[in-house]
């Protein structure tokens, strides 16, 4: 007997849950990063090649879910996201070759970032029940009242993943954005695209609400425009703007404009958009910018 | 009801001595404007004031430069102790002269004066006083261990509350690091004038504050000006989104303080005549040229008759006219134009088939007025119940469920204010969880207070003024 033929898998999109093939019929190929400059791509898979109507339809469940999740306790969004790194963590050999062949690294290096990425989950499913006390307080206001600040969620956030760094980065993006109670539509990576496949397929088994993060796998410079300008996304992460041909992202933030959008700009200066060096601990600014504050005054009197 | 007569009781005018003619504040001096200039003039009585310069491009690139070598060479140095002690004297000078700020402040604006005496001048003082005491604690504030300023920041203000506004925004500028160029509303400067001799009054050192009169161009260049690293804007939805463009692509901060269309939820157990008061406090106080005004009012269905007779019967004594005058509760509309889109939302709100009542108040014959005047009868597609009128016209609708309530309240782009008026305390909370706005008032309206963080969600903006949450969009990366 020969060796077992293997069964492959079929790279989808994440929708409301589900894992639909995108409605355009599209797909295309993803290859391994070359080992030398003019060696052969060696092909990996045929993901979908989400389009604007994908986007929009994500963007329909994104809305659904949110007033649930944000809904939610905090103390229960928290397991929620930790149960995220629990399944991460049982899939850890299926992300470290994905990430190892798109990113082409050593096996070590590729462990170690898997090992960060739910480290970072982690570490996120820890602030869900910390960011009020944190980003909220009372406030001595010089009269009868009894006066506090609370953050909230802003609603739907559209996010443009790292094209980089294709499972570390793109957890970093994901969760910042949901830990706080907001759904999100994230257009991944596009040369590496399967470990974001991957970790829908963690959502999905992780007790994650169906639509609280949507996952379209193709190309930013396409899809991002319709994102920007979308009437029902209140949030847009650029990060993943940088390195993507054809996409401006100041012609994002002005899109985005037209509906006050709040803003994750790319890192780099000027016009120039750089990929963050993601292993340093981030800053809680990816939460604070996605959250508004909301400050309620109740008298006080006998 | 009868109205009771009151003999006039004006303050008097003498306090103020307006020059002729201003010219911009520049590096600590007054310089001549290189654009044209424009009278300012009071709305009560359309009396010119003065000749004020318009500030073209070249104007603020002097500001600005003055601005910048402030910061570098002064401003950035100093320690955050001695930055405060600079606010605290601006916040006494402010006490100092508050009769005078007050009493000039209703002639340029028309708002009365028992509002700018009691409200607009001890805030703005009140505003100075808080943020002194953050700039040697900004280590503490939550915002990072060594939180930096942006360095030279541009700010645009509105009309309706013109030196609020402006400490509002110069305050946490100043406590935070920052050195500021400042333009005020083209119809009401003469206060950040005042403001300027404050500044030398105190030995603010040249360049830290700096003020540019001029209309929209004068905005536009100091929002397009390479060398600004942060705008920080109160005004309209509209212009906001334009600022919101100009900088796009740019590593510029902002902040923007935008328009709003305020819900002002009664249900059927709230006290009735607190309620009244506060939805006239809502509505009519600076004769609703508030962007967190409560102009639509949301009356549980079962009681919105008696809502409305009462709220009627009030309006009813209600005094309008002159803004010098201690007994006025209602003062000029500020510009014409104003008063015309004021005028022209009502005549739309008649149009669509809502019904309208004013209090029939006799008005004085020159100067812009508008009597205080209630729709009814508004369904959620109407204009007034959609767009921002910013003048004394109150939109009544009515709900029948909590949920449907919330449903009417949150359907607008805006997201600023809102207010809630019942006896019962879970209500209360759980109304406030569902609101989408920046503030919400519970059984009182229109509070406001420098510790407090003000600002709006969606389409009213982004970032707050105010608080612990006010500084951070005065530091870096800290929002």
């Amino acid at each position: 007997m020969g060796a077992r033929l293997d069964v492959r898998k079929t790279y989808k999109l994440y929708i409301g849950g589900t894992f639909p093939r995108s409605e355009s019929g599209r797909s295309y190929e993803v290859f391994a990063a070359p080992a030398r400059a003019g060696a052969t791509p060696r092909f990996l898979a045929n993901a979908a090649q989400g389009s604007r109507k994908d986007a929009r339809d994500a963007v329909v469940a994104a809305r659904a879910a949110q007033p649930g999740w944000a809904g939610a306790t905090a103390y229960n969004r928290g397991q929620v996201l930790y149960r995220v790194a629990e399944v991460m963590e049982g899939r850890r050999a299926q992300f470290a070759e994905e990430v190892r062949v798109g990113e082409g690294i050593s096996p070590s290096r590729a462990d170690s970032l898997v090992s960060q990425a739910i480290d970072r989950w982690v570490w996120y499913a820890g602030w869900t029940d910390k960011i009020a006390q944190v980003a909220g307080n009372p406030n001595p206001v010089a009269g009868p009242f009894f006066n506090l600040s609370v953050p909230e969620p802003c609603g739907v956030v559209a996010i443009l993943a790292p094209q980089e760094s294709s499972l570390l980065g793109l957890v970093s993006v994901i969760a910042p954005a949901i830990a706080t109670g907001n759904t999100a539509v994230v257009v991944s990576s596009k040369d590496r695209p399967l470990p974001a496949v991957t970790l829908s397929e963690c959502l999905a088994t992780s007790d994650v609400p169906g639509g609280v993060v949507n996952i379209i796998t193709g190309d930013a410079a396409e899809i991002a425009p319709w994102l920007a300008s979308h009437r029902d996304v209140n949030g847009l992460d650029l990060t993943g703007s940088a390195g993507v041909e054809g996409l401006a992202w100041g012609e994002l933030e002005a899109s985005a404009a037209e509906t006050l959008k709040l803003i994750v700009r790319p890192g780099g200066a000027g016009a120039r958009a750089e990929e963050p060096d993601w292993a340093i601990e981030p800053a809680i600014s990816r939460m604070t910018t996605f959250l508004e504050t909301k400050t309620v005054w109740h008298p006080k009197g006998r | 009801m009868p109205t009771f007569e009151y003999a006039p009781a004006p303050e008097s005018r003498a306090v103020v001595d307006i020059a002729s003619s201003y010219g911009l504040f520049i590096n600590g001096e007054w310089v001549d404007g290189h654009g044209t200039t424009f009278k300012t003039v009071n709305p009560a009585s359309e009396e010119v004031l003065a000749d004020i310069h318009e500030g073209d491009a070249s104007d603020v690139d002097l500001a600005v430069k003055a601005a910048r070598t402030a910061y570098s060479r002064v401003w950035s140095r100093m320690s955050g102790a001695d930055r405060g002690k600079y606010l605290f004297r601006i916040a006494r000078l402010l006490q100092e002269r508050a009769r005078e700020f007050a009493v000039l402040e209703s002639l340029d604006n028309g708002k009365p004066i028992k509002e700018t005496r009691d409200v607009d001048i001890p805030l703005a003082a009140a505003h100075f006083f808080y943020h002194a005491g953050w700039a040697d604690k900004l280590g503490h504030a939550g915002l990072g261990p060594d939180p930096q300023p942006y360095g030279v920041v541009g700010q645009v203000i509105p009309w309706n509350f013109p030196l609020l506004m402006l400490s509002w925004k110069i305050a946490p500028a100043l406590a935070t690091g920052n050195t500021v160029v400042l333009k005020p509303a083209e119809t009401t400067p003469l206060t950040a004038l005042l403001f300027a001799e404050v500044c030398q009054q105190a030995d603010l050192p040249p360049g830290v504050v700096n003020i540019v009169t001029g209309a929209r161009e004068t905005g536009q260049a100091i929002v397009d000006h390479p060398d600004i690293d942060k705008i920080a804007f109160t005004g309209s939805t509209g212009v906001g989104k334009m600022i919101a463009r100009s900088i796009a692509g740019t590593r510029k901060g902002v902040t923007l303080e935008l328009g709003g269309k305020g819900a002002n939820i009664v249900f059927d157990d709230a006290p009735i005549d607190q309620t009244v008061e506060g939805i006239v406090r809502g509505i009519f106080f600076n004769q609703g040229h508030v962007c967190c005004a409560g102009s639509r009012l949301l009356v549980q269905e079962s009681i919105a008759e008696e809502v409305t007779r009462r709220l009627q019967r009030r309006l009813a004594t209600l005094r309008v006219g002159d803004p010098l005058d201690k007994n006025t509760d209602v003062g000029a509309i500020n510009s014409r134009a104003q008063l015309d889109k004021i005028t022209q939302l009502s005549e739309a709100g008649e149009a669509e088939g809502a019904q309208r009542w004013d209090n029939g108040c006799p008005l004085p014959d020159k100067g812009f007025w508008f009597r205080p005047t209630v729709f009814s009868g508004v369904t959620q597609t109407h204009r007034i119940a959609q767009e921002e009128i910013f003048g004394p016209v109150l939109s009544v609708l009515t709900f029948r469920t909590p949920q449907e309530a919330v449903a009417k309240a949150n359907n607008t782009p805006y997201g600023l204010s809102a207010g809630i008026w019942t006896d019962k305390g879970s209500r209360i909370l759980w109304t406030a969880d569902q609101l989408k706005a920046g503030v919400v008032w519970a059984n009182t309206f229109n509070q406001f207070d420098p510790t407090s963080p003000f600002g709006g969600y969606k389409e009213s903006g982004y970032g707050r003024e105010g608080g612990r949450h006010g500084l951070a969009g005065y530091l870096k990366g800290s929002n």
